[in-house]
């Protein structure tokens, strides 16, 4: 049953982007505004989701507390494995790194498809933002590809 | 059973507040408003010096001559409180911890349900019915 619930959250997850993408107009600039859109989808999502995960959790005692929640928890109800690095300059900068991110998985490894990246990590860059906002840490996220399915997510913490 | 429960968003305004149909309703809403200090209080102190205590469930948060108050505060900084009559003395601490456990159960559904826009009034019926149950009944 567990391999079955992965398999239905990245149908879901591609018939998203599907859906995102069929709905608009083409051009650079209706690319953009997928994004943002599936972004924010995400971002609705990733504070439900993280109201249910943080329920029998102690209160967190800092930022990186919070994080590191994220790194391992939030990511292993989610995509079923920890993030595998987590840097930060103690500057409120964190970098997440996954080397094998399960949304880029079924995506050949080459260059060839370097390009569709973006649109498969919006959903999840949203998701953290969300969770993160709702936790009370606002922050602008944003996630990079070098070599497929390796990825890095990069948090911006914005101090008020 | 409780004769008030509230349900304050984490900008400390509220979601939601019920309490039993009585003349002064007005003074429930005045003992909700000042626990938020309280509250504010009891998370502040523990960052600083019982980092051991890190429950949401904050306990007892000050009795009046009539009412005893209690508090509950979940990760994303939503504040419940529940406020009970102290003539109401069988009641007992795991049980006000099993109310808070529905509540914020409840209050999860809410925010996980794709309709509801979160920082609005919760205005479900399930979550309006699970409360119900825990309210003193007024015939």
């Amino acid at each position: 049953a567990r391999m079955a619930d992965e398999v239905l959250f990245q149908f879901l997850h591609n018939e998203l982007i599907q859906y995102v993408y069929k709905s608009a107009e083409h051009g650079e600039m209706e690319n953009g505004r997928c994004i943002t859109r599936l972004e924010n989808m995400g971002f609705r999502v990733g504070q439900g989701l993280i109201e249910r995960f943080t329920k029998d959790t102690a209160r967190f005692k800092d930022e990186l507390d919070v994080m590191k929640f994220i790194c391992k928890d939030f990511w292993t109800c989610v995509f079923k494995k920890q993030i595998d690095n987590l840097r930060t300059n103690h500057q409120g900068i964190y970098v997440l790194q996954d080397n094998k991110f399960r949304l880029l998985t079924q995506i050949s490894a080459g260059k060839q498809y370097l390009e569709h990246a973006p649109k498969y990590l919006a959903f999840t860059c949203g998701l953290v933002r969300g969770g993160l906002s709702n936790l009370g840490v606002k922050s602008i996220v944003t996630a990079e590809v070098s070599v497929m399915p390796a990825c890095k997510f990069q948090v911006m913490i914005q101090k008020i | 059973m409780a004769v008030c429960i509230a349900v304050i968003a984490k900008e400390n305004y509220p979601l939601y507040i019920r309490s039993v149909p009585t003349e002064d309703e007005l003074r429930f809403h005045y003992t909700v408003h000042t626990s938020l200090d309280v509250v504010e209080d009891k998370i502040s102190s523990v960052s600083k010096a019982l980092v051991d205590q890190r429950e949401l469930y904050l306990g007892l948060l000050y009795p009046t001559e009539d009412y005893k108050v209690y508090g509950y505060v979940t990760n994303s900084k939503v504040k419940f409180v529940i406020v009970v009559d102290s003539s109401n003395t069988a009641l007992r601490d795991n049980e006000i911890r099993s109310m808070f456990r529905k509540l914020h159960n409840s209050y999860t559904d809410v925010m996980c349900n794709p309709f509801y826009n979160p920082g609005d009034p919760i205005q479900s019926k399930a979550f309006d019915n699970m409360v119900s149950t825990m309210m003193v009944q007024v015939s």
